[in-house]
């Protein structure tokens, strides 16, 4: 009888991995988590704090094969005026954000209007990834590997009435938390909260997700946590951040940047090379953290892409005039 | 020992020199060590125009701050504080030519023709050409100091031009733009208010003589 063992004695299997072990907490949550969504399919961590991992995720459909952008710019490089207009801002000052609890309100035309904690709302929506082009409006892309799930599914689940004709999303107004919101001098120039719509067709359109992570792991604060829109055949201002209330309503919505610049930000804002901003070209792109210094820009495609699946949508529209 | 005018010449002016080449050493590092960012195009264009301005601003400020403190050795600064602002514009035109529209004339052209804030740019970039080409002691001599005076006074346009530039490339933060334009208000206002006092001041003094 062996009291004590040689290291020939132990089986490698029975190792715990060290990064296992030195993180044995965590695992044993996510463990637990991960039984207990096993019927539901996706698991969403119980802090839900951004950067923990998430399981079980379907791969969806539409998927890009293109390199996805660097999680370094995916994270530090955001257009997220609440925080501050330099891309820099939201980075640095969404850290302390609260996105959890959370509340997103489902109501106006619908026959169940519903108010939903992030974590009830995705025992019932199974996640998967999807790898999208990411288009914005100032010319430049990115790819990125979303987490998240239909935006029709929910809608489905409310029961739209037939006044229902477009959906009113809206950000979290809090200056306390958004520092970007605090009247300053001169402010961002944007009306808070942001507003943000679609025409029901388009939000019932297999491609409009709700996000709530990114490269397998919970959403970061600066991308818009806990749930945000993603429309990729859309400039990038389309795809609301920080969800607070979605709104069927009968009459297209006033956006944010329609309010701000109406020459400029049309309800639309469909990605089109051939539809230039009032101030720069639309036609190429520079996609981040790829091209080179000197290699030239890229041609922007038309509905970023997306064509095959949603030209349908806009099929004898003037797209001069519904920019 | 060095007299004043040396100690200026071998000096100052070559230890400001350095000094002004600094931000396209810290741009050049930044490049070298692979850390301008996401967008490194927009970042290099972006921190060479904030730099013309920083030093069309300087050159601007050598009068008024001439006049405040009676240094009047501040003016022995000034051409160079409008050539690095040439300099930067060079830079920043260049970087906008090649870096973004690499070199594709026709898009340039096109480009320049349609964007007003292009446009805008371009002609103050323009005009900074003559102001850089006559800013040797020949080329005073060769104009007379009034003439080039009077071409120089271009300067106060190409700085409103300026800031009508980074006004109208901002989506609607016009903070940034906004304290460049107080500031240039200010110098501008200064003079403007120097020529209101001289001109009552010259006219009673015409019409003393003419008594």
């Amino acid at each position: 009888m062996t009291i004590i063992r040689k290291p020939s004695d132990i089986k490698s299997s029975d190792i715990t991995p060290e990064a296992v072990y030195r993180d044995r907490r965590r695992f044993l949550r996510e463990a637990l988590a991960a039984t207990a969504a096993g019927v539901s399919g996706s698991l969403w961590p119980a802090a839900g704090e951004a950067g923990q991992k998430l399981f079980n995720l379907k791969k969806g459909p539409y998927s890009t094969d293109e390199k996805p952008t660097p999680l370094e710019y995916v994270t530090g490089y955001n257009n997220f005026y609440e925080f501050g207009t330099d891309k820099g801002d939201p980075a640095r000052l969404a850290q302390n954000f609260r996105s959890v609890p959370w509340t997103l309100a489902v109501e106006g035309e619908v026959k169940k209007p519903a108010a939903y904690h992030i974590e009830d709302l995705l025992r019932h929506h199974p996640l998967q990834e999807r790898i999208y082009r990411l288009r914005c409006v100032e010319a430049w892309s990115m790819v990125v590997p979303w987490v998240g799930f239909p935006l029709r599914d929910l809608l489905q689940r409310v029961e739209p009435n037939s006044r229902a004709k477009y959906v009113e999303f809206t950000t979290l107004y809090d200056p306390k938390q958004m520092p970007g919101q605090k009247p300053g001098l001169f402010g961002s120039g944007l009306d808070w909260p942001y507003v943000e719509g679609l025409r029901l067709d388009e939000a019932m359109h297999p491609l409009t997700l709700l996000v709530v992570g990114l490269y397998g792991e919970v959403l970061p604060n600066q991308n818009g946590a806990p749930i945000r829109l993603v429309v990729p055949w859309k400039y990038g201002f389309k795809s609301i951040k920080s969800i607070v209330k979605i709104r069927l309503v009968e009459q297209q919505p006033l956006t944010t940047w329609m309010k701000a610049g109406p020459r400029e930000y049309g309800f639309y804002s469909n990605v089109n090379p051939l539809v230039d901003h009032p101030r720069w070209s639309q036609a190429s792109e520079r996609r981040i953290g790829e091209d080179a210094l000197f290699s030239p820009k890229r041609k922007t495609l038309m509905f970023n892409g997306y064509a095959d699946q949603v030209a349908s949508l806009y099929t004898g529209m003037d797209l001069k005039k519904y920019f | 020992m060095l007299d004043k005018n040396q100690k200026i010449r071998w000096l100052f002016k070559p230890a400001l020199f350095v000094l002004a080449l600094v931000p396209l050493a810290v741009l050049v590092q930044k490049g070298v060590d692979n850390n301008l960012g996401a967008n490194p195009v927009e970042t290099i264009n972006r921190f060479t125009g904030d730099w013309v301005l920083r030093f069309l601003l300087i050159a601007l400020a050598v009068t008024p701050l001439r006049r405040l403190s009676g240094w009047n050795v501040l003016l022995r600064f000034r051409r160079m504080a409008g050539l690095f602002a040439f300099f930067y514009v060079s830079l920043h035109f260049l970087s906008y030519a090649w870096l973004d529209q690499s070199f594709v004339l026709p898009d340039i052209v096109k480009d320049v023709a349609k964007r007003p804030y292009i446009t805008v740019g371009f002609a103050c970039f323009l005009m900074l050409i003559p102001l850089a080409a006559t800013s040797t002691a020949g080329m005073i001599r060769r104009l007379g100091a009034r003439r080039w005076q009077r071409l120089h006074r271009l300067v106060y346009l190409v700085g409103i031009g300026g800031i009508v530039h980074y006004l109208w490339l901002v989506k609607s933060d016009i903070t940034q733009p906004l304290i460049y334009g107080a500031i240039l208000a200010l110098l501008l206002g200064f003079r403007l208010r120097d020529r209101l006092r001289e001109r009552p001041a010259r006219a009673s003094a015409v019409a003393e003589t003419a008594r």
